[in-house]
Order: structure tokens, then sequence, then C-alpha cells
């Protein structure tokens, strides 16, 4: 059993993931947004490794990514910080990249480092599923290592139906036809769209995220699925706020 | 053919598919019925007939006797310059606006680095009554003001792309973020990159140039094939397409020749294949110019349109199983032959055409050797850059 599913046998309703950049706002922060994260109740957390060329991100996620780069984020430093707080840290951790940052470390260094971290569950959005299959899949089990695959409005249910027989804990589910950081509210088709995801009955559970930015919209989204993710909105207050802002933040978002 | 790909897009290692989930659905539509289209007897007589009649081919096969004369052999100039928009850039958009129409797709979105292939597109889409958005890096609006306002008149709508280096490569992310975000639109890619189908349909849609060459060259000469085919590359549809028909006939040499901008080591350079290393970029595996934590590596060329910091899969393996072989050609190199050109042959080549021209003083010429280059694309666009450094 990997630490999110260890998670839902304790809670599957109304979990609270939040997204950040490594090494955004500072190079540093890493490990006290972790913390603040943790203290304030967050149910498990998504460590971004900043990327040159994040397509499937908004303006706010490519901004983050940007000045993490500036910062002299990379691979290396934010696998230190990961490693240094292993002992204290007790919130999952899920780390998502693209897939080219894999590619250049190396595949099976990158599992090593994954694995030496506490990490035991990964997203990396432009790695489909047919290249999972073919190359990745028995890398990561040999390393104990879950891939969490995402579904969309335009997933068919053929689709679906297999992402949920290859899922180990939850499946990612896109909110909308959109990349990261769309905003507003939830609209009627996305509800639909929700309600014919929640009839399939997938043995999977379902965490929702793009576009889901406060109170209300994660109250809604927590009716369909067993949780959300918080990308955007998080970063957003991150750099208006800072570290300090976390607690509150959270408090929001959870009513 | 060996040189096709299997099912999942691959040429040996390099292609494929490394999309995020909201494009899949986008991406297999095409794969499953780009093969179907372009075999179908209706497109192949709309296609052909539009070739024809409003791009103007076939495009001459000329023989440049001066610069035969200058280099000691018999050198062909294929000239994809005399097509309507002044580039081999059109028989991919008129192939592909066919392909859209045929999915019934409305709404057209493109990506472009010079404004070549935007001003294909703009030009299509005009023709065919087609909504049509290009997206442009804000630098290369900047340094292209004459393909933006082409675009412009032909009723597209230019977008700034303002993320990362302002490029190219920035422009083609946001049209695939525009493309998530907009499913039922068609996106018409401009080379042979991206993901899966997009780099076979592309190289299918440019082989007219080869198919072409072959017929030509045995009419002038007699001959079945050439010695040797030298095309330029940046993600590189025009060479795809001048050697397509050739890939099989291993007695025929053929040359990609990439921009080293100031020089391969200098820093300043657009040379993948010697700078690059195996990663994915536009959803596609293969070498692209990336630093030691995979991020990737804005590259430099005097020419917007070899300005990629990667190059298409099929080029990839054409490289690594030495099918090709790959040269490269400074800035100034590449002016000086623009320079040569124009004054032997009294043709101004595009300045991505003339680094495949700059690569004639750098090989070793038989006498009995038949070269053809592909010339691309005409110098129209390039006039600035040419007139700054006639004044110097």
């Amino acid at each position: 059993m990997n630490s999110i599913q260890q998670i839902f046998q304790k809670n599957d309703k109304n979990l609270l993931s939040i997204f950040f950049t490594a090494g955004f706002p500072k190079l540093d922060a890493t490990q006290n947004i972790i913390k603040e994260l943790g203290e304030n109740g967050v149910d498990f957390i998504e460590v971004g490794l900043p990327y040159s060329d994040p397509l499937a991100d908004g303006p706010t996620i490519q901004h983050s990514s940007s000045v993490a780069l500036r910062n002299g984020m990379n691979l290396d430093v934010v696998f230190n910080q990961l490693q240094e707080i292993k002992s204290m840290n007790t919130t999952p951790l899920v780390l998502m990249g693209y897939v080219n940052q894999i590619i250049k470390y190396g595949e099976d260094a990158f599992c090593k480092k994954v694995v030496a971290c506490g990490i035991d569950t990964v997203i990396i959005p432009d790695l489909p599923m047919v290249e999972y299959e073919n190359h990745y899949q028995a890398l990561f089990k040999k390393y104990g290592i879950t891939n969490v695959f995402l579904i969309t409005p335009q997933t068919s249910e053929e689709r679906i139906r297999k992402i949920d027989s290859l899922t180990e804990g939850f499946i990612y589910m896109v909110a909308s036809s959109s990349i990261t950081g769309a905003k507003g509210e939830i609209s009627a088709q996305q509800i639909d769209y929700f309600e014919r995801i929640k009839a399939m009955n997938l043995r999977s559970k379902l965490i929702i995220g793009f576009g889901i930015s406060d109170n209300e919209t994660f109250t809604k989204a927590c009716e369909y699925g067993n949780g959300a993710i918080i990308g955007s909105a998080f970063i957003k207050s991150l750099d208006k706020n800072g570290v300090e802002g976390i607690g509150n933040f959270v408090e929001l978002i959870k009513g | 053919m060996k040189f096709n790909p299997d099912k999942n897009g691959y040429y040996g290692q390099f292609g494929g598919s490394f999309i995020p989930e909201l494009l899949y659905p986008n991406a297999k539509e095409l794969e499953d019925n780009y093969m179907r289209i372009i075999e179908s007897e209706s497109f192949q007589k709309e296609y052909k007939a539009l070739l024809k009649d409003y791009v103007g081919r076939p495009s001459p096969l000329y023989l440049a006797k001066r610069l035969s004369e200058k280099y000691g052999a018999t050198i062909y100039l294929k000239r994809e310059d005399l097509n309507h928009t002044g580039a081999h850039k059109v028989n991919n958009t008129i192939g592909q606006i066919l392909i859209a129409r045929e999915l019934g797709k409305t709404q057209i979105i493109a990506e472009t680095g010079a404004g070549q292939h935007g001003v294909a597109t703009a030009t299509v889409c005009a023709l065919m009554g087609l909504e049509c958005t290009v997206f442009m890096g804000e630098k290369d609006i900047e340094r292209q003001a004459p393909n933006v306002a082409r675009m412009k008149m032909l009723g597209a709508k230019v977008v700034p792309a303002t993320s990362g280096s302002k490029t190219l490569k920035d422009a083609t992310n946001e049209a695939i973020r525009y493309w998530i975000q907009n499913p039922k639109a068609y996106y018409l890619i401009g080379s042979v990159v991206g993901m899966h189908p997009y780099p076979d349909m592309v190289a299918r849609l440019q082989a007219i140039i080869s198919e072409e060459m072959k017929w030509q060259l045995k009419e002038h000469t007699g001959k079945e094939n050439p010695d040797t085919i030298i095309a330029c590359v940046g993600g590189g549809s025009n060479a795809a397409g001048a050697f397509y028909h050739y890939l099989e006939d291993e007695e025929v040499e053929l040359i990609a020749v990439e921009a080293a901008g100031l020089g391969v080591d200098s820093g300043e350079s657009a040379a993948t294949s010697q700078l690059g290393e195996v990663g994915v970029i536009h959803g596609s595996k293969t070498i692209l110019m990336q630093d030691e934590y995979g991020q990737i590596v804005e590259p430099y060329s005097i020419s917007a349109g070899l300005d990629y910091p990667g190059v298409g899969p099929l080029h990839a393996h054409l490289f690594e199983t030495k099918r090709a072989k790959f040269m490269n050609a400074t800035d100034k190199e590449a002016l000086t032959a623009a320079y040569e050109l124009t004054r032997l042959e009294g043709i101004i080549p595009a300045l991505e055409t003339a680094h495949a021209l700059a690569v004639l003083p750098k090989m070793d010429l038989k006498s009995d050797q038949t070269v053809i280059i592909n010339l691309s694309g005409r110098g129209d666009k390039d006039l600035a850059t040419f007139i700054k450094h006639l004044e110097e």
C-alpha cells in the first residue's frame, strides 16, 4: 500500500492536496512550505519540479517555474531538500514533473532519488498510458513507485476503465478542458461530467484538480470526488503573503 | 519502408506521442484518419490540383550552370522558392487544410517562427474560408514584421507568445496550450515535429518535392538518382520532403545542414544534432538542446526558421543510423552563400536555404557528381538582414 492509499484508509472524504513549485518564491522555501502545509492539516502535498516548457500549465505555474529556475532550483537541489526533511515530515509527498526531466536525469537515477526522499507517488502530465506501459511500468514497479494518471472530460469510458485498472490509489480528475489555473465557478457541464464519472463506480479514488481555487469550488469538487488539488491559487497566495500566509490560506479553503 | 514510423509513431527510438491526456482524443482522431484521407482518391485529386493550379507546381529543377562551374560538379536547384507564398511550407498547409476540412474542423491554429508557415496557413485558411489563429513569439513578431502584416491582411489573428524565450518553441507551447483549451480546433503544425502522427503526416505532404525530383532529374539527365541531396534543417520539413523518396536508395548521399549560428561551440548555435541529447519536446522524443537537468535551451541562428531547439524524430533517426550526414553552416557562411547565389544565378534565397548552399565549399565535390540542393524558400523576407550586411 502506498502512502496515499494509507491516507485514504483513514479518511476518504474532503481531502485537500496542495501543489507548489519547488524553488518558488525562494530557493530554500521548500522545507518551510511543506512544514506549514502539514501543520495546517493538508492531507498530501504535490511538489512541482520547475520546467522550462510546462505544456499543461497556465501563466501562474509557468511564472513560478521561471522564477524557481532563475533561483537556481534543479532536481539535485530539490532531492537534497526533500531528503533533509524526510524524517520530520509526516505528510505524504507526490512529485510532479515533465517527462523530459526524468529522461535527462536518467530514469533509474530518478527513481532511486524519489525512493530516497521517501516518496512513492509521481505525476507526469506528459507521460501517456501507452508510453507508461511500454517504458515505465516495470521500472516504477521495481522501485515501488506509483504513477498517477489524469482523466479529462474528453477521456472515453473505455480509456477511463483501463486507467482505473492501472491505478493504485487515485485518479487525477481534470475538472475541465483547460490548462492549470483556470478560474471561475464550476459549470453545469462540469457537474454532468463529475456525475458521469461518479456513476462509473471506479475502484480508484478520485481527486479533482485544475480550476479549484477557493472554498466554494473545493466544497463542490468534494461532493463528487474524494478530494481536490489546489495549485495556482496557492502559488498566487504564496507570492502575495509568503509562507506566513499558508495557515490562513488553508483555513479559507477548508471553510 | 524501414523509414516509416511504427504504429506508435516511432522511428527507431525517436518519435512517439508524449502529450497530456487532454490532447489524447485530438491526436487519436488524427492518427486514426490521416492515412485513410491522404490515400483517398478524392484527397489526392484535390491536393494535386491545388498544388498545380494554386501553388504553381511542379517547381522547376534548375541546372545552376555558373554555380556548377564554380564548384566543379553538376548542381541542380529544386525551386521551392517559386511556390505561391515563397517557400515549401505551402505543400504541407494545402494538404493539412484538406484533412482538417474532411474532419469537419472550422477553426485552424498554427505556430510560426519566421512567419513562413504562418503565412502559408493564413493563405489556405483564406482560400477555404476558415478561421485562422497564428501563435508567434513576441520577439519574432518584432523581427519579422512583413510576414506579420501578410498574415493580418490574409485575415489571420496573430497572437504573441509572451512566455519563455518568446520565440518559436514558445509559440508552439502556446498553440498546444490553446489546443488543450479548445479541443475542437485543428492544429496545423508546420514541420515534421510534434506528437505522432504529425511528423509522418507532414513528411508525406512534403514528399511531393522528391517525387518531382525523381522524374525531373531523369528528364534532364536520364539518371535515376542524383549522387547527393542537400537541404537545410530546423524542424526539418523541407529536408524530409527532399529526402523522402530517396531514403531507401542508400547510394544517394543525404546531407542535412543545421544552423551553427556564431559557431557550433560558441554557445550561440542551433546545431541540434551536435549539441543536443535525447529528450522530449512538443510531444516527440528526439534530439534536443537542453541543460544537464533537461531544461530546454534556447537556440540561436540568424535565421528564424532554423531557430528550433529540437529536430524532427525522422531526422534524429537518420542522424543516429547515419543514413543522413549532418553538416552545419554559421550565420556568416550562410550570408556569404546567399550573396554568391544571388550574384551567380540571380536568385535571392531565404536565409534558411542559404545554410544548405553554404556547405558547398566544405565538400569534396567530384566533376561527375550530380548534386540537388533543395532551394526551400526565397529571400524577400530577409532583405532587411541582407541589406544590413551589404553595408558592412
